[in-house]
């Protein structure tokens, strides 16, 4: 069975369709994140309790609502946790008090705070605390700052190594390729308001790498295909490359999306909004590679073309001579 | 061209045998039970798959330079008596500089002799001399740096006694973080975050003190009862018994006779009502001094001092040497407690609790089942659309896939690393990843059939070509991981772990297991017959 025989796209003479739909979403989401949303900061950064409680019998959020007020804990939020779209009725809550309630010397009073509130407020059923996450102000800054370093130190490290493996125009294609990414993926997270919390930072710099794989497929492609297609320009040197890694470049992201698909779909709670940032960044990833990446190393060269100097690409330090 | 396929098979064979026992070990039975129970045995789980504590606590290390200096404050003041040099006042002014001890009002010909004696017995200080004729010791960096890092690990080892005595299995106490003095404490299996915060945390101080005038109702009346002028070695305490009954104020001498690392032991018991109360044995040395003080003092009153409140004040009727009980009002959890802290001794300074998270064991158990599922769902998608879209390669693929997975799992048994739910998504990650390696070498492989190459020659043009790219990819994402593993903690390192063996196994099974059954498959067949992929 063979589904990609004989494709014969020019891909970069539709790069202002692509343009336009990358816009489009980084617009949105940029949107999303300075006028709406915001980005929404688990607990992991912006500090606060987070109590994961499970009901005996299906939980009436009004009831557990009256029982944190007369407990006075005014600034809970109450929601019913669902575990992805196969699991139906769902009997557990996550109860959330903000980070004013959490002071060092006392990291604990929220959590139990609303289990005084529970047992003496909530009639309705009996019910367990299954989790707890409480995070004071220091370690919240602490772990943004650590996840601000990790990605930044991850597009750095895939710059260099890009530039040690290629040229730097490569490179620098390539981190505008995944900044992209990130920016659509964070964007998506603030259209749809889900949290961002550590594990989903991990799945973030995994898709980094992710993209980067995708985009380096296509780049080794064109570079082996700069050597034997001399006379060729460099539009139709990138579209035939694109063209002849199309297949395993679908194939792959198919199969990797299958696979991140049913972590979605079967992981639990837990793991749904890294399974989300997965599910979102492969897609774009993919995307990015074709419609980013590509086209950039030829308007790179159209500028050097247009201001004077060599009319091909470099296809790589192997090929200086 | 026999390329020695026998050779590399039982290499791969026996490769396929070396991780199977690291993930199982030796396994006592073969039924499901017993392999289950040999990979706990083997692969750690972390806190989020099994349940348990973590906490990340912050050591308060100033407090613990703060009663260093208060100890040399006291020093020089004694040592200014015996030189007979006159002195105002020795103090620290500045509250958040526990680590600067000001000297004001010596006298102004006997500066040398101060300096000499300042400089020559606090070497950990500098000493300066201020304009207005007053001294500022600071005591040097490595000397403060010296004092922070032994408090951090002396309330390590306070924690590690204080943890056994929980009976908690594997538990995880170590310095954390890039030297903010935080430590991490990982309790499996305790879900109860306020009882550890209880145990760990304890600061009781007991400490025994002479008693010279009370009980009186008030301060007022304590300090008419010695004409308003309380002595300099007494300080009035404040008390209300075992509990019940009105607040009263006692006086006491300011030494304490016995205190803090002057018991050895201490155990909860019951006294002839039935009721907890707590029996100690005193150091052998404690046990002279308080020997000396109770034989010197018959008949008068001792208090026992609890965090600052007088707890009990007892008539002490004989000499007591070394042991000794401490009745009343203790709840039985009191009584544990308190022993335990006498017992462990200490902290040298308060920790502040930065970060708790706890699981429960019943949501650990749902994630492993979650983490399963979806990772067995997402095998079998890929092997069957493998299967379909490249036959009879699909099944090199697969096969080559299974042994991915033995390695990595096998990986992670040998190295004790801990499995964490993030790292159950590492693995599927894998899955997915590792078959793009596959998919690689088999387009490349058509497309090289397509141009009319023989099956062996599309077979060894697909691997050299796709060999490249496989190293770019996977070097890529191995650097990701690897960053996650240096700036992530727990449940994040779980997963960068297993996305880097996952990835370095694949690297073996993609290129080289993949290869040789290629080979050994275009070694059965005639020359002309078509490859299946």
């Amino acid at each position: 069975m063979e589904l990609f025989r004989g494709i014969d796209v020019d891909w970069l003479g539709k790069k202002w369709y692509f343009l336009g739909f990358s816009l489009i979403f980084s617009v949105a989401g940029l949107f999303s994140i300075f006028f709406w949303h915001g980005i929404p900061k688990g607990v992991d950064f912006k500090g606060g309790t987070l109590v994961y409680v499970s009901f005996d019998q299906a939980p009436n959020e009004d009831h557990i609502r009256a029982a944190m007020d007369a407990a006075g804990l005014h600034d809970a939020t109450i929601q019913r946790i669902s575990n992805g779209p196969l699991t139906q009725g769902s009997k557990d809550e996550v109860i959330a008090l903000p980070q004013r309630d959490t002071s060092e010397s006392a990291l604990d009073a929220g959590r139990v705070a609303v289990l005084n509130a529970l047992t003496t407020g909530y009639q309705d059923s009996s019910f367990s605390i299954e989790k707890v996450e409480v995070v004071g102000p220091q370690v919240g800054k602490q772990l943004t700052h650590q996840a601000e370093l990790a990605t930044l130190y991850s597009l750095l490290g895939m710059l260099i190594y890009l530039w040690f493996r290629f040229e730097l125009i490569y490179g620098v294609a390539a981190v505008v390729a995944v900044f992209h990414d990130t920016l659509i993926t964070i964007g998506a997270f603030s259209l749809t308001n889900q949290e961002i919390t550590l594990t989903v930072i991990a799945a973030i710099l995994t898709l980094i790498g992710y993209s980067m794989n995708d985009t380096i497929v296509v780049f080794d492609r064109i570079r082996e295909n700069l050597r034997t297609m001399r006379r060729e320009s460099l539009s139709v040197v990138v579209n035939h490359s694109i063209n002849q890694t199309l297949s395993r470049t679908i194939l792959t992201s198919g199969l990797t999306f299958l696979t991140v698909l049913s972590l979605y779909l079967f992981g639990g709670e837990v793991l749904h909004g890294f399974s989300f940032a997965l599910v979102v960044g492969i897609l774009i990833g993919t995307y990015s590679s074709i419609a980013v990446a590509a086209p950039m190393l030829v308007a790179y060269q159209d500028w050097r073309t247009g201001r004077g100097k060599a009319a091909t690409l470099p296809a790589g330090k192997k090929s200086r001579a | 061209m026999r390329k020695n396929l026998t050779g590399k098979t039982v290499a791969i064979l026996a490769i396929l045998v070396v991780f199977v026992y690291g993930i199982f070990g030796l396994p006592h039975g073969l039924s499901g039970s017993a392999l289950k129970q040999s990979i706990a045995d083997r692969i750690h789980l972390g806190l989020d798959l099994r349940g348990g504590t973590h906490l990340v606590l912050q050591v308060m290390v100033n407090e613990a330079v703060a009663s260093v200096t208060d100890n040399d404050v006291a020093r020089i003041q004694a040592d200014l008596q015996k030189a007979s040099l006159t002195f105002g006042t020795v103090g620290k002014l500045d509250p958040t500089h526990p680590e600067i001890i000001t000297v004001t009002g010596t006298a102004p010909d006997k500066t040398s002799d101060v300096r000499s004696l300042l400089e020559s017995t606090y070497q950990n200080y500098d000493v300066s001399l201020n304009a207005d004729n007053s001294w500022t010791l600071t005591m040097r960096h490595q000397a403060v740096l010296d004092i922070q890092s032994h408090a951090v690990t002396q309330s390590i080892e306070t924690i590690r006694d204080r943890v056994d005595s929980l009976g908690v299995s594997e538990p995880v106490i170590q310095q954390y973080g890039l030297g903010d003095n935080q430590i991490l404490v990982e309790l499996p299996g305790v879900d109860d975050p306020a009882r550890v915060r209880e145990v760990i945390q304890s600061t009781s101080r007991l400490e025994i003190h002479a008693v010279t005038g009370g009980p009186f109702p008030t301060e007022a009346d304590a300090l008419q009862s010695v004409s308003g002028v309380l002595p300099p070695d007494e300080e009035m305490v404040h008390g209300n018994g075992t509990g019940e009954g009105p607040d009263q104020v006692w006086i006491l001498k300011r030494v304490s006779v016995v205190a803090g690392n002057d018991f050895r032991d201490a155990e909860p018991s019951q006294d002839e009502n039935g009721r907890p109360d707590i029996t100690f044995n005193l150091t052998s040395v404690a046990g002279d001094t308080f020997y000396a003080f109770t034989s010197a003092n018959v008949n008068k009153m001792m208090a026992i001092v609890l965090n600052n409140r007088v707890r009990e004040a007892a008539n002490i009727e004989q000499p007591i040497r070394d042991s000794g009980r401490i009745t009343g009002g203790f709840s039985p959890e009191e009584a544990q407690n308190l022993s335990l802290t006498l017992r462990t001794g200490a902290l040298p300074a308060s920790l502040n609790t930065l970060e708790e998270r706890s699981v429960g064991p019943s949501l650990g158990a749902a994630s492993i089942r979650s983490g399963v599922i979806a990772a067995v769902a997402g095998m079998v998608a890929v092997m069957v659309f493998m299967l379909i879209y490249y036959r009879g390669a699909g099944i090199n693929a697969d096969l080559a896939l299974f042994l991915n997975l033995v390695i990595l799992l096998g990986f992670m048994g040998f190295t004790g690393s801990t499995l964490t739910l993030p790292g159950i998504a590492g693995v599927i990650l894998t899955i997915g990843m590792g078959v793009d390696s596959n998919v690689l070498i088999f387009e490349r492989i058509r497309e090289e059939l397509h141009l009319g190459k023989s099956a062996a020659s599309a077979v060894d043009q697909g691997f050299a070509h796709a060999w490249v790219t496989i190293i770019d990819t996977h070097v890529t994402t191995i650097v990701s991981a690897a960053i996650l593993f240096l700036f992530g903690t727990g449940p994040v390192r779980g997963f960068a772990v297993t996305l880097t063996f996952g990835l370095l196994a694949n690297l073996f099974t993609a290129v080289f297991v993949s290869r040789v059954i290629f080979d050994s498959i275009l070694e059965r067949k005639e020359r002309g017959t078509a490859l299946s992929i």
